[in-house]
This record gives C-alpha cells, sequence and structure tokens, in this order.
C-alpha cells in the first residue's frame, strides 16, 4: 500500500463507523457495566446498591454454585472425550483415499449442527422418555437396556452428552477432516516405506501436522461446552431437573439474573466465568501454534 | 475435496464403509422419527418407534397418521406469527450485520487506518468474549435504552459480531489485489465507491456464507429472545416452540409437529446452498 492516491483520511473511518459505534455500545460499555454490577446488588435493572466483593463470596460459598460447576465440568469432559475421538475417528475414515460417497457422508454428519439447540432439545425430550423414548426403546432392542432407565430424572448430565453427541459430531469432523486434507502424503507414504505401522504414522506423522487445527477444535468445545445452557433448559422444561441434576453454570447465572433480578450477582458469576474461558483461549492461543492458511474442509 | 491424489494405500475398506453408513444411519435416525412424529397422535407415541404399526402397507396403519397437529398449531395462529418474526429477525440481522462487518473487515485489510494494528488487537480480544458475560449488563442497558421486548433491541446489539470483522478481514486481504483499488482511484473512484462496486463483488462468497451463518445463528437463537422479549406475539418459533411443553401434560405430537416447522426450512436452505455454508462455518479456523 505505498502506491501514491492514497485513500482519503477519512474514508476508512466511515467504513468503520458502524461497527465501532455498535461495538462501543452494546459490547464494550456492557463489559464495563459488568465489572461494575458485580460489586452491586441489584433488584431488577433499575434499583440497586453497592455490595463490594460480597457477590464473589457469596457465589464461592454457594453449594448450589459448586454443584453447577461439578455438572458443567462433567458435561465437559464426556463431551471432550466421547465426542472429539469419535470425531476423528469418523475423518480419519472419511478421509481415506478413494472413498466413495464422502460428500454424502459429510453432508449427513453435519446436518444436525443445523438444527438449533432449543429444537435438539425438543426432540430428544421426547426421546428420552422412559419406556416409550426411542432411546431406551432402541438401546433395548439391541442391547437388552432398562426400559424404564431414567435419563431426564437421574442422568441429566449423560443425556445431555448423547445429544450434543449427536448435534456436533459431524461440525467437529468437518474441521479435522480439514485439517487431515492438508497433511502431506509424501510424509505419511515415506513413514509407511519406513516400515511404520498405521498406529506409528497416526502418532508421529499425522498428529503432528493436524495439532494446531486439533488444539482449536479442544479450545471451541471447552468453550462452548462450559456455557451450555438451552440444552438442559429446554430438556427440563425451565428447571434445573431433579436435585439440580441439570444446573449448569449459565442456568444458575440466568437464574440469579432473571428469575430473582440480581443482575449484580449474575455479573459476577459472569466474570468468575468468563476469566476461565478467556484464561483457556490465552493458553490456546499461545501454545496452539499456527493454523495452516486453508484449513477448510 | 480432491479425489485425484494417487496414493500407494488400498482403497477403502469394506469396515470403513460399514462404519461410515452405520453411524450416518445412526444419525438419520432423529431426522426420521421427528418427520414421522409430526404426524402422529399424541397416544400413537406410546405403541410405535416411528409410524403406528397396523395392517396397512409394510405392516403401518397408514389410517392412523393425521394433520390434526399441524391443524392445531395453525389454529390459534401464534406459530404462523413466530415464523414471521423468525424470518424477519433473522434475515434482518444477518443483512446489517454482513452490511457491517464487510465494511469494517475491508477498512482493516486494505485502507491505511490510524491505530489500525491497535484496531486489529482489539476485534482479536472482542472475539474471545464469551456472550454469556453480556448477559445480565445487556440487560441492563437494553433497559435503559428503552429497547425491551423490541425487535432492534435484539437485531442491534447482534448486527457487528467481532469474529465477522475478523472474516471479512481476511477474506478481503486474500482476494482483493491492492492494484484493482489503486487502479479504481487513479481512475478518479471514490472510496466508498471502491467499496461497492470492486470489493463487493469480489467478496461475494464470504459475503453469501457469512449472511447464512448469521441468518442460522439468529434463528437457532433461543436465550437472547427469552430474556429480551416479553410480549407473546413477538417471540420467535425457537421461543414459541419451546413453550409448547408443558409441565403436567405434554402433547407430544403438536410438539414435534412444532419442531419440524422450525428446522425444516433451515435444513432445506442448507441443502439448497450448502457449499457456502460448509466453507463459511468453518472458516473460523483460518488464520494468518
Amino acid at each position: 500500500m505505498s502506491a501514491s492516491p492514497a485513500a482519503t483520511r477519512w474514508a476508512p473511518w466511515v467504513l468503520l463507523a458502524p461497527f465501532l459505534l455498535i461495538s462501543a455500545i452494546f459490547l464494550v460499555y456492557p463489559i464495563g457495566q459488568s465489572i461494575a454490577l458485580s460489586v452491586q446488588q441489584t433488584f431488577g435493572p433499575a434499583h440497586s446498591r453497592f455490595v463490594g466483593a460480597a457477590n464473589y463470596r457469596n457465589v464461592v460459598a454457594d453449594p448450589l454454585f459448586w454443584q453447577a460447576v461439578r455438572n458443567t465440568l462433567l458435561y465437559t469432559a464426556g463431551s471432550m472425550f466421547v465426542q472429539l475421538p469419535l470425531s476423528l475417528g469418523l475423518a480419519l475414515l472419511l478421509d481415506r483415499p478413494g472413498l466413495r460417497g464422502r460428500t454424502v457422508l459429510r453432508t449427513i454428519f453435519f446436518a444436525p449442527v443445523l438444527v438449533g439447540v432449543v429444537f435438539v432439545a425438543m426432540i430428544f425430550g421426547v426421546m428420552f422418555e422412559k419406556r416409550t423414548g426411542l432411546v431406551n426403546q432402541a438401546l433395548h432392542s439391541a442391547l437388552g437396556w432398562d426400559l424404564d432407565f431414567p435419563w431426564l430424572q437421574r442422568y441429566v448430565v449423560p443425556a445431555l452428552i448423547v445429544a450434543s453427541l449427536w448435534q456436533y459430531v459431524g461440525f467437529n469432523m468437518v474441521y479435522f477432516l480439514g485439517a487431515l486434507q492438508n497433511v502431506r502424503r509424501e510424509l505419511i507414504e515415506a513413514a509407511t516405506i519406513d516400515g511404520a505401522g498405521a498406529w506409528r504414522r497416526f502418532v508421529h506423522v499425522i498428529v503432528p501436522q493436524i495439532r494446531p487445527v486439533a488444539t482449536f477444535i479442544v479450545l471451541l468445545s471447552i468453550v462452548g461446552s462450559f456455557q451450555i445452557f438451552e440444552l438442559p433448559y429446554v430438556l427440563l422444561n425451565g428447571t434445573a431437573g431433579p436435585d439440580n441434576r441439570g444446573l449448569t453454570i449459565v442456568m444458575y447465572l440466568y437464574q440469579m439474573g432473571f428469575d430473582q433480578g440480581d443482575l449484580g450477582y449474575a455479573s459476577a458469576v459472569g466474570w468468575l466465568l468468563a476469566t476461565i474461558l478467556i484464561g483457556f483461549t490465552l493458553v490456546q492461543r499461545r501454545f496452539g501454534g499456527e493454523l495452516p492458511r486453508r484449513a477448510r474442509a | 475435496m480432491s479425489d485425484s491424489r494417487t496414493s500407494s494405500r488400498p482403497a477403502a475398506s469394506l469396515a470403513t464403509y460399514g462404519v461410515l453408513y452405520a453411524g450416518a444411519a445412526i444419525v438419520l435416525v432423529p431426522f426420521l422419527w421427528l418427520l414421522c412424529g409430526a404426524f402422529k397422535h399424541n397416544e400413537d407415541f406410546f405403541g410405535s418407534m416411528f409410524l403406528p404399526r397396523g395392517e396397512g402397507l409394510f405392516g403401518i396403519a397408514w389410517g392412523r397418521l393425521t394433520l390434526d397437529n399441524f391443524r392445531a398449531l395453525l389454529a390459534n395462529s401464534s406459530i404462523l406469527r413466530a415464523m414471521l418474526n423468525s424470518v424477519f429477525l433473522s434475515s434482518m440481522t444477518a443483512l446489517i450485520a454482513t452490511f457491517v462487518c464487510a465494511m469494517g473487515g475491508y477498512a482493516l485489510a486494505k485502507l491505511r487506518v490510524r491505530f489500525g494494528p491497535i484496531l486489529l488487537a482489539v476485534v482479536l480480544a472482542a472475539v474471545i468474549v464469551p456472550p454469556t458475560l453480556l448477559l445480565a449488563p445487556g440487560y441492563q442497558l437494553l433497559f435503559r435504552l428503552g429497547m425491551l421486548d423490541s425487535f432492534w433491541g435484539l437485531i442491534i446489539p447482534a448486527a457487528a459480531p467481532a469474529f465477522g470483522v475478523y472474516l471479512f478481514r481476511q477474506a478481503s486481504l486474500g482476494s482483493i489485489p491492492d492494484e484493482l483499488i489503486e487502479a479504481a482511484r487513479i481512475d478518479g473512484c471514490g472510496e466508498l465507491r471502491i467499496f461497492s462496486a470492486v470489493a463487493v463483488p469480489l467478496l461475494r462468497p464470504m459475503i453469501s456464507a457469512f449472511m447464512l451463518i448469521t441468518f442460522l445463528g439468529v434463528w437457532n437463537n433461543f436465550i437472547n429472545p427469552q430474556i429480551v422479549l416479553q410480549s407473546a406475539e413477538k417471540f420467535p418459533l425457537s421461543v414459541a416452540v419451546a413453550q409448547l411443553k408443558g409441565v403436567y401434560y405434554q402433547d407430544y405430537g403438536l410438539q414435534i409437529a412444532g419442531t419440524l416447522l422450525s428446522v425444516a426450512p433451515v435444513l432445506g436452505l442448507f441443502l439448497l446452498l450448502q457449499r457456502d455454508f460448509v466453507s463459511g462455518l468453518t472458516s473460523g479456523a483460518v488464520k494468518e
């Protein structure tokens, strides 16, 4: 950009103005305001009083908050250790040379991502019913599974993991597939000639090359899983479920801020959550390595 | 996707096909079940997994299928209303956000902006702000602006997503040659005209992908309309359909039919435009 007729000085600002204006009002200001709110107790959006660090102290002292943290962590771990290996496995299979029907398969696996979380909750809400639900019926005829298995009464977090497995397995798969298609074939072939088996090729040749995309996917799942709200909220009819088994961190935030009207307390919860998530993101950006220029499917 | 690479490895084995097609079948089951459930009476949810069994063709009681669920949904007209609300909210947000982000991203990539690097750092920082942090202060702000219970209270805050600006910056860097911009300048083109006449046509793939992603995101969003909107006649499908769930009595047929009406348009749109979709949804993985 060193050529002679330069852009006028104001032109870029005209183009940037809508973005800057909206961001200043609806992003930067609320972030600042949430710090201010987090040291107040509010009664609805209009009335508040200063309480200092009491909100943070009360959050950390509330056993309900820790139950929400436990449920959320369990769900996040489940999503990571069930969903991501499956996504990677499917991507490895789809990446086989000469595979027929790859586009159709990819489309099918990807389709559930298009279904909104609310609608996934509507579908699985009926499918998880005891006895009449499709999940128990199918597992019963295939494995002799207990027809009365109480998904939504006792095993809420596993139910959440199953439903989001269906929703996101193909989404992560598409990312992995994009990364695999950038793996350099010569290296794999060289390793094969050197006598490396499938597992060693995977660990020593493929994994190092897809590492940047893989850490990015891990980050996306952690950040997404930590903020799960709509799925349990709709699945459990707007409640946290029996004995709060479906209570997640964001649902706790929602109940405090919008059911009970204390936006200050909710902001304190929001900052505790945001600190963790931003921490994860910075670690990934620091150590995740560069993503390749074309990491798309 | 290139199938043309030559490899000494054997072609995909039977086991590979088995696993992939079995997996795909499992993924399709909830869709099939959704399609069947929407045409079933509530009592038929108890006796059959997919379609009610009976004497008809293929052992299915075709006569027991019904359009009652759709009639009930359309009778109180709130679902139709919700669908219009969803269409309006989604397309309006998609249009405005695409416009805002395309302009911003192009300016950051191609024009010399004072403090440009700082602005870019701010955009990158904004991408990692978790949206849940903004729920409580955003609600208070909308209250103070008198924008609660209005469509604009949903549309405007969603109209300038930082990742959109970032995507359009990347797209501009990749697909708009500087020489073209300079040639237009020498011809006496103004900067805004260069944006609309030179940049926009070159950015078209990203524009359609981003519009689709934004449309889909708003269509499927639940928490924001749930918090911002209060009057039932303004609810989009996501909120209206979730309210079909009763606390005591569950009308499965009604719930499933409502869900089908909400999901089908989006799936149709996707099948029509899937090329744009997939590349757009995964383009977040592209960094410098």
